[in-house]
């Protein structure tokens, strides 16, 4: 192959992705609502035995950035970016196994939703790092994973989400003041989505602009308008490139809203009136994004039938390969919480105990003990 | 200072600095990470010339950030190094509490991400350090599951243990008594000594009484059993060594040898490893019991700064032979 004579550098990062790859960009926004829209109906079937977390509206801002990093590096998003872990290599059936808690789910039953991950050597491992719930943790771990590339000298970056509530936690501060400190390949990206749990920004920091706090680390700062997919990948691949090029840790703030609640439990009393619906008709990802792909690139009609078409097979198809696995085998909850020993021992009034001395036991059953009914 | 101490007597500190520069000799993936460590060599020195001789991207200097320390070698050691974190002081681990237990300690069980780590650091009172230098916060993590825990009272015990905690392929605390630092020497064992960990050593033998205790208390109780020697009272002091994986198996042996048990420790009492033992022993040894089982233990009082206060809430040698005396009259 003949290199292309130097030309001057496109406008804008996204100004060099293939059509192609703006059609990927669709297909893994696509992937990810629908994905979510099973799970709701499989949540309402009782098949999702815990709680259900919704991205909807923030698929350009998980996609968008994720698209950004090279297979090599490794990513740990947070519970609204189920789009970055798909584009990172998670894939559909891994997540509903998750979620429907199989004993062959990612990891094996003991996690949920999409607190799972898969990180190593380059190569052998997608690059993705589960996360955990205290918020900002990931933040000093990412460091710690970033660090090891300095160390070692791999050419490899690290991308760490956390949410607008995040921010306001030590973990937070401490894990990015020592990367920025250390210089390490991190990006770390601030979701913006007006609230935590129910608390909106406002009552979450009196900055005027999350990303405001990078002056005081010493680091760059970089915002985009999180529903604009390509926006959102412009400003993650320049911070990516600032990492992979020595210049160390990036704060960027996407701006999006999180339309539906914490989770699906959650009624969003506490939001105006209006306000959900507002965002939904001006302002969802997949609709801006559908002008795009049709008034820039020409996409046809039929070409976006054909990926929503492939996105609801894919989905189906995952479904049923969910369905069909079973859930742990309960002394399985025995092994692994170390290397050595590699299993514990069954407490004495379980050795010789047996399935048929559990019998119905199930915690639907509590609360029966009074009222002279069997569970 | 890096060389090893063949033949030499080295203190409890050398011995830990000796067991971090034949490791991180022997493999690459180890560093050091903590507060004033590098180039100041650490707050009491046992990190002195790690940095002159492995350089500054293998022993760093970090923020005042316990999260961070502890985050960031959680992160490292998924991608296969092999970090030991020093705490400056073990009272401050409490800022590192949630990344231990809720992020470090579940991570294999839940993720099957491997941790191998250290976090390392001077613990204990019997030295004035008021109440922010003198904890003993073992309990805390002793009931985590997914974290391993050893508390030597040797320099012997202090180097093999260290260098076995390294080569651990989980998380594994180290807590370091400050008082012992420069009090207790030992000529290192020849060749790679590698005390293993869960498994604790008889400090003294003994007929009546059994003593079960770790770290500063050790030397107490030792001298507490030649006080009782010369009444005739023959006692048996146990060294846990490790606490996460508890020996039981020494436990019980020493317990069904003397049949009277005290169970001492410097911690404070109220949710003290004492009351785990004194459980399990319990459960599993009553009718080998001649007596209740004991505990000495610090009062349960934030430990304060005043000689005749501390030396009040600290257990002292005169408790045990009061404890002991009690056992073997029962």
């Amino acid at each position: 192959m003949t290199r292309a004579p130097r030309r001057a550098a496109p406008s804008r990062p996204s100004d060099a992705l293939s059509r192609e790859q703006k059609l990927a960009l669709y297909y893994w926004m696509r992937l990810t609502r629908t994905l979510e829209e099973r799970l709701v109906a499989l949540y309402r079937q009782t098949k999702v035995v815990g709680g259900l977390f919704r991205s909807l509206g923030q698929e350009a801002d998980a996609v968008g950035s994720c698209f950004a990093l090279e297979s090599r590096d490794v990513m740990s998003p947070l519970i609204r970016n189920l789009g970055a872990m798909l584009v990172k290599g998670a894939t559909p059936v891994e997540v509903l196994k998750q979620y429907m808690a199989k004993g062959d789910s990612p990891t094996r039953g003991r996690e949920l939703n999409i607190h799972f991950g898969d990180i190593g050597p380059a190569g052998s491992t997608r690059g993705f790092l589960g996360q955990i719930s205290p918020l900002g943790d990931m933040v000093p771990v990412m460091a710690g994973v970033t660090l090891s590339f300095r160390m070692r000298g791999e050419d490899r970056v690290g991308l760490v989400y956390v949410g607008d509530g995040a921010t306001s936690t030590g973990a937070f501060h401490e894990g990015i003041n020592f990367a920025a400190v250390q210089r390490c390949p991190l990006v770390v990206i601030i979701e913006n989505n007006g609230y935590a749990y129910s608390t909106p920004t406002h009552k979450q920091t009196a900055a005027k602009a999350f990303v405001d706090k990078a002056i005081g680390y010493g680091v760059p700062g970089l915002s985009a308008d999180g529903n604009d997919v390509l926006a959102v990948y412009d400003v993650t691949k320049q911070a990516v490139d600032h990492a992979r090029s020595g210049g160390g840790v990036t704060l960027i703030e996407l701006h999006t809203y999180r339309r539906k609640g914490h989770a699906e439990h959650d009624n969003q009393s506490y939001v105006p009136a209006g306000e959900i619906e507002r965002w939904a008709a001006e302002n969802d990802p997949l609709d801006r994004y559908l002008v795009v792909l049709r008034e820039q690139l020409g996409v046809r009609d039929e070409e976006i039938a054909a990926i929503d078409a492939r996105v609801v097979r894919e989905v189906d198809e995952a479904t049923d390969e969910a369905e069909r696995s079973g859930p742990p085998e309960a002394l399985d909850a025995l092994i692994g919480v170390y290397a050595d020993p590699p299993a514990e021992s069954p407490l004495w009034f379980r050795r010789d105990a047996t399935d048929d001395t559990y019998g119905a036991e199930r915690p639907e059953g509590w609360g029966t003990w009074n009222s002279g009914s069997k569970a | 200072m890096s060389g090893a101490s063949t033949g030499t007597e080295i203190t409890y500190l050398e011995a830990i600095r000796e067991a971090l520069f034949e490791e991180m000799a022997r493999d690459q993936n180890v560093f050091c990470l903590g507060e004033d460590i590098g180039a100041f060599g650490g707050a009491f020195k046992v990190t002195e010339g790690l940095m002159a001789r492995f350089g500054e991207s293998r022993v760093i200097d970090s923020p005042i950030s316990e999260i961070a320390i502890v985050g960031a070698a959680a992160g490292a050691a998924h991608m296969g190094m092999r970090p030991v974190v020093e705490m400056q002081f073990i009272d401050f681990i409490a800022n590192a509490y949630d990344m231990l237990t809720n992020y470090v300690a579940t991570a294999r069980y839940r993720a099957f991400l491997p941790c191998p780590m250290v976090v390392r650091g001077p613990s204990g009172g019997y030295v004035r350090g008021g109440p922010f230098h003198s904890q003993n916060p073992e309990a805390g993590f002793l009931h985590t599951p997914g974290l391993k825990i050893v508390y030597p009272s040797t320099a012997a015990d202090a180097k093999g243990l260290m260098k076995a905690a390294i080569r651990d392929d989980d998380c594994v605390l180290f807590f370091e008594h400050k008082y012992l630092y420069r009090r207790v020497k030992d000529v290192m064992p020849a060749g790679d000594h590698v005390v293993p960990i869960g498994q604790a050593r008889i400090a003294r033998e003994g007929t009546d009484v059994s003593i079960v205790t770790y770290a500063a208390t050790v030397w107490k109780a030792l001298e507490a059993a030649e006080q009782l020697a010369a009444d005739g009272i023959s006692v048996e002091v146990l060294d846990l060594r490790s606490l996460a994986p508890l020996d039981e198996e020494a436990i019980y042996r020493t317990v069904k040898k003397t049949n009277r048990l005290l169970v001492l420790h410097e911690d404070t009492r109220t949710g003290g490893i004492a009351g785990e033992i004194t459980a399990r022993v319990s459960e599993t040894c009553f009718e080998w019991l001649d007596a209740p089982v004991l505990r000495v233990t610090a009062a349960d009082i934030p430990l304060p700064y005043a000689p005749p206060l501390e030396d009040y809430v600290l257990p002292q040698t005169a408790d045990i032979v009061r404890a002991v005396r009690r056992l073997a009259a029962y």
